[in-house]
């Protein structure tokens, strides 16, 4: 009984308590008005600190203070929060008020840095997580050295994740703004060789450095680096640097010598040279020597006293952090972060690479067949290619579920380039089997006049081809690596052409057949397999797979009438380089430029046309030393080739 | 005593008298030299297509007669504009620079105007010094060597690299068109020293010829574009008429055959294609001064294949015949293009010529293909 009543008590008590916040909070604010409104950095401390004692609301005051959002209300001084877009809430009660005019109040940065530590070291400890997370993050955006000591106080998290965090921070923050070296360096070595951006921001501020021209270097100087003017630093670099700190006299240019000379055209002449004569360089020096014998113009610096202004000063770039130690510190752990950073670039410049591999593949793999197995230059691959895309924009726009739609065109654009194919090869190709360039020249025909239809039906403007919501976003593996769906999937449905291709051609009768009429139509025709029919199939198949690569192609390009003119010559290219007739050599191919392109590329990464370039003169370069390609057909299936 | 040439392939002279006429009659008939019927864009249009057709001929000897199917001619007629571009361009811009300069109190030093010079051209592209490559852009003769030197060196090590390594019918096309896309992305830049993809511009100004309108330098340029198709067309008849010829035809119909009877087949190759890549340079030298313009695109593959299409019309094989298909369809072209053809309404659809042109020209080509391979000049044959 005795125990009920103390928890009655108590409960009493609590319920008055939380009451009595709100009350404390008015209570304050009245008692310190003056202050507030006219806060000074020495005795406003004691009253942040009772107002952020008070509670949530307290804070919510303090922070609008900071943050010079509170201000007095024009008619009758209460003291109100001006939140975004103008709403006005009660400082001390929080209940929304209606709109009037408000005199802001304006703390200086010394009373708003007090604010902000109160804030910090009282929400670090707040009951809530999301507070407490919420004030770590504003943390990590600004710390400075008076919230290292806030954060160290309340390092103790219930939440191991962000007891991890505060302990992680509390190390960054060391780094920076510990006045000992010793624990700054404790704190660097720390780290290992961890690849976190927030750990090479905060190395960054210690490895600044300034440049300087010193005649005597001081004996603490934390020097980076010396250099030498003419080697790593130009001499008409060091020597500007030296005139703009005006410790030597500035070297004549000639558009300054000109335009001084201009000043002093007496009668035609300057300095006894006739103005005729002006247009040579030993000329204007008589004219000058001349003038400064005369008195009217100041000697200019020759090349002689630049090189004792020169000579006279060191040239140092210098630390901004004056403890060696720590720089070296820094400079070590940065060394090793970049190692690792490296490394990871790598995995990341794999990834694109793998994935522009595979964009290659797929497009080249309907060539593979018709090129490749069948020998026939197609120039209007490209165009197929192009038509599978424009499928996949007709089909989304009748069907608005992206998903279904795609699901939808994947077929549609295979049967529509596989009737566009078995059409050209049943009126074109077929009466040029023996003529081969001939073959490039009539579907290079039909290629110019199926780019113009595509103009004249959809127009010259990009047509967005829409990839469903679940291919969004990237998988990110960290700070370096990741890599987007959209070219996951694109990857994966190059594997899945692959094994299709290979499932074909080696376990079907359709496979059966057309390696039969490939290697030898007489005898193919001999044992009951009509090669016109073959030649036809294996057509159209090689040009409904352009069809479903240009659906691919599309979710990530701009569906336009050229698309297909981009891949054409890479997509050659990829089945040449790889070896005519060959899966895998295509698919080698594909890998070798997709790899090459992305290895130059990040040798210099401003410059994708270079990229471009450097890798076909590697190619031109690659088929001299290999002219069938990396895997060259041998035996039966080489002739002919 | 063999009969001279022309005797023996009586079409060269009639080629050659037709030419001769036509050039007569556009001189005649110009604004320039005569009544003026015909305008000074035209008279520079049918200069221009002398140029092609040039090019065309030149095609027909790689193609038609040694089986080349290059795709990437129209590098070389490119690189010949841009040699005599950058002299055009150095040589214009200089004297405009200096007639500015000549106004300030001081003259200028040579250093000043070569400064100036290259701040002006080279502006666009965020430079503003000389890249080595224009080193000799300011002598013409030295540039006119260029027009040949650039594009037949280029020809020789494509050439000999390609040849050597046995590269052969349409992997050597494709791979021609792999060169002439390589050489257009690299021009594309803004760092490869001409000037990314602005291009040389203002070419139709001959510097020292500011007194000379452009109605009588268009007359000049047909006549020097007539006189080079003329001599082209000779050379190339004579090549391909005599023993070296004959070879060469061989090569086309069976170069494993003529290899084994003794012949250095890539040599012959190499000697072709070089030959034929300096006279395509030679016609773009004369090309882009009358068009006043040359950038990177006119080194796009599209535009390689174009020429392939020309001679294919044309008849390749006969030189004639290449070069009245580059003069018909590229005319043809650009009166289609040019929306001069009137549209067709057929009630439901209006077919505009400029929307359509394309499609009937890749529908056409397909046809002649497949149903005259001989082209035009098979029809004359006939």
């Amino acid at each position: 009984m005795r125990l009920f009543l103390f928890f009655v008590a108590l409960a009493a008590f609590l319920t008055l308590a939380v009451q009595s916040h709100a009350q404390d909070l008015r209570e304050v604010v009245t008692q310190y008005r003056a202050e507030i409104e006219k806060p000074s950095r020495q005795s406003i401390g004691p009253v942040i600190e009772q107002i952020a004692a008070t509670g949530p609301q307290g804070a919510a005051l303090l922070q609008a203070w900071g943050d010079r959002a509170l201000g007095l209300r024009k008619s009758d001084g209460l003291m109100v929060i001006v939140g975004e877009s103008d709403s006005q809430t009660d400082a001390v009660t929080g209940a929304e008020l209606p709109t009037e005019d408000v005199t802001m109040l304006r703390p200086n940065s010394g009373v708003r840095g007090l604010i902000a530590a109160a804030l910090a070291g009282n929400a670090l400890s707040d009951p809530d997580r999301a507070r407490r997370a919420q004030a770590l993050d504003a943390l990590a955006r600004r710390g400075d050295a008076s919230q290292l000591a806030l954060l160290r106080d309340a390092l103790d998290d219930p939440d191991p994740g962000l007891a991890a965090r505060k302990a992680r921070l509390e190390r960054l923050l060391t780094i920076q703004h510990d006045p000992d070296p010793a624990a700054r360096i404790a704190a660097i070595e720390s780290f290992g060789g961890d690849t976190g951006l927030d750990f090479r921001a905060s190395l960054n501020p210690i490895l600044a450095t300034r440049r300087v021209a010193l005649e005597t270097v001081p004996a603490d100087a934390n020097i980076a680096a010396e250099l030498t003017p003419g080697g790593a630093m130009s001499r008409a670099d060091a020597y500007a640097m030296l005139v703009a700190a005006d410790l030597a006299p500035a070297q004549m240019t000639p558009q300054a010598e000109r335009a001084v000379l201009a000043q002093h055209i007496n009668q035609g002449m300057v300095g006894g040279v006739p103005l005729a004569q002006l247009g040579h360089e030993d000329a204007r020096d008589r004219a000058w020597t001349a003038l400064e014998q005369q008195g009217l113009v100041q000697p200019a610096a020759s090349e002689a006293e630049v090189d004792a202004a020169l000579a006279r000063f060191r040239f140092l770039d210098l630390y901004v952090e004056p403890n060696a130690d720590v720089t070296d510190a820094a400079r070590a752990a940065l060394r090793g972060t970049q190692t690792r950073i490296g490394f990871m670039q790598a995995a990341d410049l794999s990834l694109d690479a793998l994935s522009l591999a595979s964009i290659y593949f797929l497009a080249a793999i309907g060539l593979a067949i018709t090129f490749g197995v069948m020998r026939v230059i197609n120039m209007a691959h490209g165009e197929f290619i192009m038509m599978g895309a424009y499928t996949g924009y007709v089909v989304q726009q009748f069907i608005a579920n992206r998903t279904l739609s795609l699901i939808v065109a994947l077929p549609l654009a295979f049967i529509v380039t596989f009737a566009a194919g078995v059409a050209l090869e049943r009126l074109v190709i077929r009466h040029l089997y023996k003529r081969p360039l001939e073959t490039l020249l009539a579907t290079f025909g039909v290629s110019i006049a199926l780019q113009q239809l595509a103009k004249n039906i959809f127009g010259t403007q990009a047509r967005p081809l829409t990839a469903p919501g679940w291919l969004d976003g990237a998988l990110t593996f960290n700070d370096v690596v990741s890599i987007s769906y959209i070219r996951i999937a694109i990857f994966v449905l190059a594997l899945v052409f692959l094994a299709l291709y290979l499932v074909i051609m080696n376990r079907t009768r359709l496979g059966l057949e057309v390696r039969a009429v490939t290697q030898n139509p007489g005898m193919a025709a001999s044992m009951g397999i009509s090669p016109d029919r073959m030649n036809m199939l294996t057509f159209g198949l090689g040009s409904g797979i352009a069809g479903i690569a240009g659906v691919a192609i599309g979710l990530f390009a701009q569906v336009t009438s050229e698309i297909g003119q981009q891949y054409i010559v890479q997509s050659f290219m990829t089945v040449v380089v790889g070896g005519v007739g060959n899966i895998w050599g295509t698919l080698a191919g594909a890998a070798l430029i997709g790899f090459f392109q992305k290895g130059i590329e990040w040798l210099n990464p401003a410059n994708t046309l270079a990229a471009q370039t450097y890798m076909i003169l590697f190619i031109i370069i690659f088929i001299q030393f290999r002219p069938r390609g990396i895997i060259a057909a041998k035996g039966r299936a080489a002739v002919g080739a | 005593m063999r009969k001279p040439l022309v005797l023996r392939h009586p079409s060269i002279l009639i080629f050659l008298a037709v030419l001769a006429v036509f050039t007569v009659a556009v001189t005649i008939l110009s604004a320039g030299y005569g009544t003026g019927v015909i305008s000074t864009s035209m008279v520079k249009t049918l200069g221009k297509t002398l140029c092609l057709a040039l090019a065309a001929v030149a095609m027909d000897l790689v193609w038609g007669y040694a089986g080349i199917l290059s795709l990437g001619q129209m590098a070389f007629f490119a690189l010949g504009g841009y040699m005599i571009g950058m002299w055009l361009m150095v040589a214009r811009t200089e004297g405009i620079v200096a007639a500015s300069l000549a106004n300030m109190p001081i003259p200028p030093t040579q250093a000043e105007i070569t400064q100036a010079t290259a701040t002006q051209i080279f502006g666009v592209v965020g430079a503003d010094s000389f890249p080595a490559i224009w080193s000799f852009a300011g002598s013409l003769p030295a540039q006119l060597a260029l027009v040949v030197l650039v594009p037949g060196l280029l020809a020789l090590v494509f050439g000999w690299l390609a040849f050597r390594s046995r590269v052969n019918g349409v992997y050597l096309s494709i791979l021609t068109q792999a060169m002439t896309l390589a050489l257009a992305l690299y021009l594309f830049q803004n760092d490869s020293g001409l000037r990314g993809n602005n291009g040389l511009s203002g070419l139709q100004n001959i510097p020292g010829l500011d007194g000379v309108g452009q109605e009588k330098l268009s007359v000049w340029f047909l006549w020097a574009s007539a006189i080079a198709l003329g001599l082209g067309y000779l050379l190339i008849a004579w090549v391909a008429s005599g023993k070296f010829g004959s070879v060469t035809r061989a090569i086309r119909d069976d170069e494993a055959r003529v290899r084994f009877l003794g012949y250095s087949v890539e040599g012959y190759k190499l000697v072709v294609f070089t030959l034929a890549a300096i006279i395509t340079a030679v016609a773009g030298a004369l090309y882009y001064p009358q068009a006043g313009i040359i950038n990177p695109a006119e080194l796009a593959p599209i535009a390689s294949i174009y020429l392939a299409v020309w001679v294919a019309i044309g008849g390749r094989g006969r030189l004639y015949g290449a070069a009245i298909g580059a003069v018909f369809v590229s005319l043809l072209s650009s009166w289609f293009t040019g929306g001069r053809a009137p549209a067709i309404d057929l009630g439901i659809y209006t077919i505009n010529w400029v929307d359509w042109w394309q499609v009937l020209l890749g529908l056409s080509f397909v046809l002649v293909t497949l149903f005259a391979p001989k082209g035009i000049a098979g029809l004359i044959r006939k």
